[in-house]
């Protein structure tokens, strides 16, 4: 059975809903603070490794580096409500690109399968 | 087997081996992290050799102009000298003029070596040769003007800003290595709109940008914001003008934060304005040039305003706060 990834139509998808996707998050007044690098591309590129991973696209992410991934943010308050934030924008972010319900349901569990990781319990 | 050279030492490279993972076989740490060319983390240059395409796959394309790639999806095709930015040789030049453009930003004109190729908009690392004092200027220049110039504004205490005005003649010597610097015009999508925003002698990178993409022929709109803190830190202002009169698709806005702007021009918080005059930025291939706080600014309003972050070139004016600040 072929990714999320490849249905959604791949890397040029990707870079597509990587500025959508950026854009909401750092419109969100509530979970932007995390975000606020010096560097946006840097942390764009970073979204876009996120993306990747949630649509099942090639990547070597194991749940060790989500945890230290997103340890300094952990430290800095990063908690459930601000996780349940992100999947709403991933959510609004496929929908918008008009990808069917049940890609982003399977998107969506992949995202939520991770939650214990990057919250570090 | 491909060769790699990195920092004059050769590496051989298995078949199927990624440049990171021979890399790495040999101990050379390259920082990685999604190893599948989607976090660009392990971002490096071919100084020599091609990178291959599927290396160089979501890259901005003045990074790939510049063969930029991914070590994590890079499967050599042929050797390669791989390294963080090219060794420029060092080039020793004089001073053909010396113009005042306002009352504290002069305009000089260095010779141009021979050999020397630079893309408007980058800039250079001038050296004072007495003591090798260095700092970074924009060439407001384009190829084929037969010189290079550079607008240097003066900064209160600043040591090279302060001996160029003050100490430098027509005749004496600087020397430079360069160019360096990612903030350019590639030619293609000419209809597309361009905005290009500058503070202070973030003009001088986007006068040279401006002039290029005329000359490339560009039609599509092209909005130039050129922002001070008040009218009289402006210049160039008729250059601009009557380059503005002369293309119809070029608009010149001269923006201040305090007092009364120019003619045409606008009054307001830059990092505002051109969203504000401009409403959405979608499809804007966008460059940004000056006072870093502002450029970063910038970016991120640009960016939340619609424009692709793969359309943004920005070119901080970074530069070292002093010891005590
Ligand atoms: C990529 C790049 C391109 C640049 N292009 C240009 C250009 O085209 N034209 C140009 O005029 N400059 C440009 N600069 C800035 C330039 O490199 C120097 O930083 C500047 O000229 C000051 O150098 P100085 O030796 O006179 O001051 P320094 O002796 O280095 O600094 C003196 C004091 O002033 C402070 N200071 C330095 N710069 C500024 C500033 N801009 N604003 C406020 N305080 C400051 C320092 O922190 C220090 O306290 C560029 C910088 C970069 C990184
Ligand atoms: C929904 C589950 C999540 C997954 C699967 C995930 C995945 C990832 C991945 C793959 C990266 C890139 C790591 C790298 O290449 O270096 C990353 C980085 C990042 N994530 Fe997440 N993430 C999730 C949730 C969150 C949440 C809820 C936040 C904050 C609100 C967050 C903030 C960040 C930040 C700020 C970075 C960049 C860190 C840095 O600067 O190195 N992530 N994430």
């Amino acid at each position: 059975m072929s990714t999320v990834y490849e249905q959604l139509g791949g890397e040029a998808a990707i870079n597509a809903a990587v500025d959508i996707f950026y854009r909401k998050v750092l419109a969100d007044h509530y979970v932007n603070r995390f975000f606020e690098g010096v560097d946006m591309e840097k942390q764009a590129a970073k979204q876009k490794g996120f993306l990747t991973m949630v649509t099942g696209g090639p990547n070597n992410y194991t749940g060790k580096d989500m945890r230290e991934g997103h340890k300094h943010l952990v430290k800095m308050g990063l908690n459930d409500s601000h996780f349940d934030h992100i999947i709403c924008h991933l959510r609004s972010t496929l929908a918008e690109l008009g990808v069917a319900q049940d890609l982003i349901d399977t998107v969506i569990s992949v995202a939520e399968s991770t939650r214990d990781d990057v919250l570090d319990r | 087997m491909p060769t790699i050279n990195f920092e004059g030492k050769d590496f051989f490279c298995a078949e199927d081996e990624t440049v990171l993972e021979c890399m790495t076989r040999h101990g050379v740490m390259i920082p990685s992290s999604c190893q599948s060319g989607a976090c660009q983390t392990c971002m490096i240059r071919a100084l020599e050799g091609k990178p291959t395409a599927e290396a160089q796959q979501g890259l901005k394309d003045t990074l790939k102009a510049q063969n930029y790639f991914l070590a994590c999806v890079c499967r050599p095709d042929g050797d390669m000298t791989i390294g963080l930015s090219t060794v420029s040789p060092k080039y020793r030049v004089s001073l053909l003029e010396k113009e005042a453009l306002n009352e504290s930003v002069i305009r000089l004109r260095l010779q141009e070596p021979d050999g020397f190729s630079y893309k408007a908009g980058q800039f250079i690392n001038l050296m004072r040769p007495s003591d090798e004092l260095t700092r970074s200027y924009s060439l407001a220049s384009m190829p084929g003007d037969g010189f290079l110039e550079l607008q240097v504004k003066r900064v209160p205490e600043g040591q090279m800003s302060n001996w160029l005005f003050d100490d430098l003649q027509i005749g004496d010597e600087v020397e430079f290595f360069g160019p360096a610097g990612d903030c350019f015009y590639i030619p293609g999508s000419p209809e597309q709109p361009l905005l290009l925003v500058g503070t202070g002698t973030g003009l001088a990178p986007l006068y040279g940008i401006l002039r290029d993409v005329l000359a490339e022929g560009h039609t599509g709109p092209i909005h130039l914001f050129h922002a001070s803190l008040a009218a009289a830190g402006l210049y160039l202002v008729d250059e601009l003008r009557s380059l503005a009169a002369g293309h119809e698709q070029l608009h010149y806005i001269p923006c201040v934060l305090h007092g009364d702007a120019p003619e045409g021009g606008r009054q307001g918080n830059i990092t505002d304005l051109p969203a504000e005059v401009l409403g959405s930025l979608s499809g804007y291939r966008v460059f940004l040039c000056g006072d870093p706080p502002i450029v970063n600014a910038l970016r991120q309003k640009c960016f939340l305003a619609g424009a692709s972050m793969q359309a943004i070139h920005a070119d901080p004016f970074v530069f070292t706060p002093a010891p005590d600040a």
